[in-house]
């Protein structure tokens, strides 16, 4: 317990520091993106590394989020905030409409079922031309305000972000260490034995499975108003896979494990970008091998590291 | 074109489509009743399969029979090194780790074929000729015969194999019960990588047939794959003659959806299909049995 905080306090430090010392706006811009990614990995994390179900549709909440803020804020001027807030609701409506038939499916089905929702999704977002714009997408989406000061600098944008990330980072420590993270690790073993144990199996499926949308839908929201340009490529099946891969790649079973697969899966591709197009490759690589050799992710073979340095050093 | 040759027009198109799903749902089954595992890389090889094609016979010249036969041994090597590389040496792999994993090859493969063949979409000739044959008012492609003819010799030879071969006994007895098949002296393993390899190449022959009439480019795999699944559960997962009737019904379904309502939504109607069916009877139309 306690070690988590202190790694909060020393990665939140980090974070404060790093701006001062790398000024560059291209590598802040990429940690902004890293942060986005983070809640990403985060929503799905809880979903499929505490309650052990899976989703094939993240990014389709994502881009649900990014929409609709995008159209309110640029087609019928609602304020962003009110927006971001309207978009989490409906994300959330949809999730649990979605959420009660499909998280009754298991396994392959279950994935499927998000697949092809997903796949609904970026097939309406591209073919609903006079209201999001089809292939080309939304621009002129405004940035947000934030106490007087506009969002507009890679830096403003970076702090924000990670307040944010971190923000959702203790609530969700919080939340798997209290009685609904027990309840969810239970229904994860065995759903039988959790239900016999007076744990309403199905609504916590649903209501986490409504959380990580959430989550994903604010990523969404908060990306939208980063770049403030959008398009339907960005929330494919694919994306939803790479969604996927930063939570594998990482660790499945540890919050933190979702920021380092984010770090991981955002920052390796854009350091190979001058490889062009490598970024399939470089997905299937990663994540491949840390299946094959570490597939508990990286935070547990990290951690192994650690300890064995450690004993190396009480035995000298 | 009166109404009736329309319909009749877009029932060839879908039963061509549909033949081609229905073949990635057999390959799909292969590999689900041999392992439990859905392999999300199965359109990859329907992909690769039409790349292998377009380079033996257009680059490299080689004529379509021998180049077809060619294609198939190749992408059944890739089926095979797939399983040896990657599913064969885990030690006890749990079910979302081979989910991951195919999932992984597929990314994989994709990005080796944009390597090789880069993103543009590549044609291939017609197996024998361009020139339309107008049956009742519709003109149907050479090519569409083709297709149909395959997927009949396909049927046969399954049943041919699974019925009356020692090999297809063999897997089907693997699918019924692993345990008890290893202790009847089957090698479980052995059976794993022939399914990788059977799924392999029924997914290049499905490749290599569609090309003529769609063209093929490095990311349509998942595509294929998606339809195709929905095609295995519409009927029920495992059962193939269930997966033949359900590809040629989504094909039709989805050409009859795109020529009267929307051609943008085609494959949105593909999904829908594929939810209702998980929501409602998810061991498929003709599946006799509930899912777990």
């Amino acid at each position: 317990m306690k070690s988590d905080h202190k790694l909060l306090l020393l990665f939140a430090a980090g974070l404060v520091i790093f701006p001062w010392v790398i000024t560059n706006p291209y590598y802040i811009s990429v940690l902004v993106f890293v942060g986005i990614h983070s809640l990403l990995a985060m929503g799905l994390t809880l979903l499929l590394g505490f309650a052990g179900q899976i989703s094939l549709c993240q990014a389709a909440f994502f881009g649900i989020g990014a929409y609709t803020s995008g159209i309110l804020t640029t087609k019928f001027g609602v304020n962003p905030w009110f927006a971001i807030v309207i978009a989490i609701g409906f994300t959330g409506t949809i999730s649990v409409i979605l959420g009660i038939p499909a998280l009754k499916l298991r396994g392959h089905y279950l994935a499927m079922a998000t697949l092809g929702f997903g796949e609904i999704v970026n097939i309406i977002l591209r073919e609903w031309v006079n209201i999001t714009g089809g292939p080309s997408g939304l621009t002129g989406i405004p940035r947000l305000n934030f106490a007087g000061i506009t969002l507009d600098t890679e830096v403003k944008y970076y702090f924000f972000i990670w307040v944010i990330v971190l923000g959702v980072m203790v609530f969700l420590l919080n939340l798997v260490r209290s009685r609904v993270g027990r309840a969810l690790q239970a229904l994860n073993r065995t759903e039988q034995a959790a239900e016999v144990m007076g744990i309403p199996v199905s609504q916590y499926k649903i209501k986490t499975f409504a959380l990580s949308s959430v989550l994903s839908s604010l990523a969404g929201s908060l990306y939208a108003h980063f770049i403030t340009v959008i398009s339907p490529e960005s929330y494919s099946i694919v994306f939803s896979l790479v969604i996927l891969a930063m939570v594998i790649v990482g660790g499945m079973t540890s919050l933190w494990g979702s920021i380092l697969g984010a770090f991981v899966m955002t920052i390796v591709p854009e350091y190979l970008r001058v490889f062009e197009d490598w970024d399939v490759i470089i997905y299937g690589v990663i994540l491949l091998s840390i299946l094959m050799f570490i597939p508990k992710g990286l935070v547990y073979g990290l951690q192994r590291l650690f300890r064995g340095t450690l004993k190396l050093f009480q035995v000298n | 074109m009166d109404l009736f040759s329309q319909l009749f027009q877009l029932f060839v198109t879908g039963i061509t489509i549909g033949s081609i799903y229905a073949m990635v749902a057999v390959g799909f089954n292969m590999i689900y009743n041999a392992t439990d595992v859905v392999n999300f890389a199965q359109g990859e090889f329907v992909m690769i399969g039409g790349m292998v094609m377009v380079s033996l016979h257009s680059t490299f010249g080689i004529s379509m029979p021998l180049a077809f036969l060619l294609t198939v041994g190749i992408v059944t090597g890739v089926g095979i090194a797939f399983e040896r590389f990657t599913i064969n040496p885990l030690k006890k792999p749990t079910l979302i780790t081979l989910i991951l994993i195919t999932i992984a090859v597929s990314f994989l493969l994709r990005g080796i074929a944009m390597f090789i063949w880069g993103k543009d979409s590549l044609p291939l000739p017609a197996f024998s000729g361009e020139k339309p044959i107008v049956l009742w008012g519709a003109a149907v492609l050479p090519q569409t015969l083709w297709i149909i003819g395959m997927i009949i010799v396909l049927v046969g030879f399954l049943t041919y194999f699974f019925k009356f071969t020692l090999k297809g006994k063999a897997l089907r007895a693997t699918a019924i019960n692993r345990d008890a098949a290893s202790l009847m002296g089957i090698d479980v393993k052995k059976m794993i990588m022939f399914s990788f390899a059977m799924s392999a190449a029924i997914g290049a022959v499905a490749g290599m047939i569609i090309t003529p009439i769609t063209l093929i480019e490095y990311d349509r795999g998942p595509i294929f794959g998606i339809k195709g699944f929905c095609a295995a559960i519409l009927g029920g997962i495992g059962n193939s003659g269930g997966a033949v009737v359900a590809g040629l019904i989504i094909g039709i379904l989805e050409s009859f959806g795109a020529g009267l309502l929307s051609s943008g939504y085609k494959d949105a109607i593909a999904f829908l299909i594929m939810l209702l069916i998980l929501f409602l009877r998810p061991g498929g139309l003709l599946g006799k049995y509930e899912v777990e």
